[in-house]
């Protein structure tokens, strides 16, 4: 990726659209690059707060290791789990070839 | 009936239903003939589903009759955000990718809305997956703005505060990550408070960010938003990250606020937020309107302080690094396998190729950049430099507000800021730029990021657009928010003889 810290080329973004699982027209790659580059200029801001032994904030309430009895509690059937999917067969998802070769 | 039912709050339509002058199909078959006429200038709603509507009003009106026992909120209308998923209602969450989706269970905020007896109206617009400050980042084309219709709502929950400001819902759920019910509610002359993180459950969220997403109340007055709050709050089980810990009554403090006296309440009003050397960004009328608000405060007994909250400068790029970073992480489960949309699957093309052109043609612009940033923030190499650095800030931004809380510190009750730094603005002017609509958050993000409670109320006009007031709180402590906003707001509507809302004219 490119170097400078506050830019992204539209070779970025075609990779991190590749890598986010998102088809992108040659159009699209040239407005995000821009736009991006702007956003990134913004918010790369947070580089120069004094954060020399600040511990990050991950989550606004420090909340470890919530558990619940081990019961079985009711949820949702399969049918109603599959109820949304667009494609299942024999009570399953069903989803495209995820080899290369031919089934 | 000569009375409008549809320009009631919701503490008279609760009065009107227990004394029977008005039923619950009355009270619902109004806000459904207000839909038919206005919404299709509004597009307030993505789904209303009346026939059901009548139908449990109807249910609620016959048990009336038969001397049943009833929840605390039966037979009042309520509108929900389209990110709250509803069984057997169809949710979008703005998106197309979510097209035609019904889900299979209720959120918890649903769940406990319904126990307490309410009538669902139907689901309302929003920016795709909650991203966005206008609503025009919804699949399903903008809402507008009952003050002027060529301008934005507000957003998120810019359909549900079009809706309630448009008199077609009583009150709604909004959701808020970085704002999105606070200014939405801001720019339409609501009220609207985002909870304490933790304090109203996330189960049944579509998650968009899920270290700041919380639901809450939008409603026309303090005292509504307080009443819903309560039925909403609460431990929730099914919530990893719910608080398990009493809350204070936000009802008895909403009551307590307007009798008027704010005498022992400090405020503090927050510099970097509009304050002297603060002010790019803006409007003039905003800030003039804000001042009014802060002076009407200190007459009525509080005493107000200017304090320093350095970090808040960085709230906007920390949160525009946050947000996005978890973005990137939630939306991949719109992958085209478990629900709604998938293109391609033609038996050529495999897997990954699949999810691809599902997600390039389910997901809009705004989502796609933020997937896109937040995957850049989070890789492998500048991690440190963004992801890690935007959390430390929000360390900062957390201490801040310690600080101006702390008996040693400024000893604040509460501080305050304009809700947002703009009015309304035209719809159409600030879509293609991505930075200027993100600059219309910036009064909400150091809230969202510190996880306090924060409630707008209306606090004056500018150009003829409201303009909100924040209260900004402690954790947990969202009963000194509604007390500050219940206290302004008395104090304006008796100086003006009528509601807020009253100004929109009634031809609205």
């Amino acid at each position: 990726m490119s170097t400078d810290s506050s830019s992204l080329s539209r070779d970025d973004v075609a990779h991190l659209a590749q890598l986010s699982r998102l088809a992108v027209t040659d159009e699209e790659l040239d407005l995000f690059a821009d736009q991006l580059g702007v956003v990134l200029g913004a918010v790369a801001r947070v580089q120069d707060a004094p954060t020399a032994d600040v511990a990050p904030t991950t989550h606004a309430v420090p909340l470890t290791n919530v558990y619940r009895p081990d019961v079985v509690a009711p949820s949702l059937s399969r049918d109603q789990a599959l109820s949304g999917a667009p494609a299942a067969e024999d009570d399953r998802f069903r989803v495209p070839r995820i080899l290369q070769e031919e089934a | 009936m000569s009375t409008d039912l549809t320009r009631l709050d919701v503490t008279a339509l609760r009065a009107a239903l227990a004394d029977g002058s008005a039923s619950a199909v009355e009270i619902t078959q109004a806000h459904l003939d207000a839909i038919a006429a206005t919404d299709g200038t509004l597009n307030s709603y993505l789904h209303v589903d009346g026939e059901t509507a009548l139908a449990t009003a109807g249910e609620v009106d016959r048990r009336r009759a038969a001397g049943d026992e009833l929840g605390p909120l039966a037979g009042i209308p309520v509108a929900l955000k389209d990110v709250v998923v509803t069984e057997g209602v169809p949710t979008t969450s703005g998106s197309k990718i979510l097209e035609g989706w019904t889900p299979p269970y209720d959120a918890t905020v649903a769940a406990r809305l319904k126990a307490a007896g309410t009538v669902l109206l139907g689901k309302t617009n929003m920016d795709e997956f909650a991203m966005g400050s206008s609503t025009e980042n919804s699949a399903y084309g903008p809402t507008r703005n009952p003050w002027d219709h060529d301008r934005i709502p507000g957003g998120s929950s810019g359909g549900s505060s079009a809706a309630v400001a448009g008199h077609l819902a009583p009150w709604a759920i909004g959701t808020d990550t970085g704002g999105s019910i606070r200014q939405p509610a801001a720019v339409t002359g609501l009220v609207g408070h985002k909870p304490t993180y933790g304090s109203v459950s996330r189960y049944g969220l579509i998650a968009f960010s899920s270290s700041l997403d919380q639901a809450g109340p939008m409603a026309r007055t303090v005292a509504d938003a307080a009443l819903m709050h309560e039925v909403i709050g609460g431990h929730d089980p099914r919530d990893s990250t719910s608080i398990d810990a009493p809350a204070a009554p936000f009802v008895e403090a909403a009551r307590q606020g307007a009798t008027g006296d704010l005498s022992g309440v400090t405020v503090g009003v927050v510099r970097e937020l509009g304050g002297e050397g603060h002010t790019d960004g803006y409007e003039a009328g905003v800030l003039a309107a804000f001042q009014a608000g802060v002076d009407q405060l200190r007459a009525l007994g509080a005493e107000v302080r200017e304090i320093s909250c350095p970090s808040f400068d960085l709230a906007l790029a920390a949160y525009y690094l946050i947000a996005p970073s978890e973005a990137s992480s939630n939306l991949s489960r719109f992958d085209g396998v478990r629900y709604g949309l998938r293109v391609g699957d033609d038996g050529s093309r495999d897997l990954d190729e699949v999810m691809a052109l599902t997600r390039a043609k389910g997901f809009g612009p705004e989502v796609k950049r933020r997937i896109i940033l937040g995957t850049y923030a989070l890789s492998s190499g500048y991690y440190e430099a963004y992801y890690g650095q935007a959390q430390k800030v929000r360390t900062l931004i957390g201490r801040d507000f310690v600080s101006a809380f702390a008996a040693d510190g400024g000893a604040v009750d509460v501080l305050v800021s304009p809700t947002s730094p703009i009015v309304a603005f035209p719809i159409g002017q600030r879509v293609d730029d991505p930075l200027s609509m993100y600059a219309a958050d910036l009064c909400t993000l150091p809230a969202s990021l510190a996880g306090t409670p924060a409630i707008s109320v209306p606090c004056g006009l500018s150009e003829g657009l409201p303009v909100g007031l924040q209260v900004m709180a402690p954790a947990l402590a969202d009963d000194r928010c509604y007390r500050v906003a219940a206290a302004l707001e008395a104090a304006q509507d008796a100086a003006r003889g009528g509601t807020f809302l009253s100004q929109l004219g009634a031809s609205a």
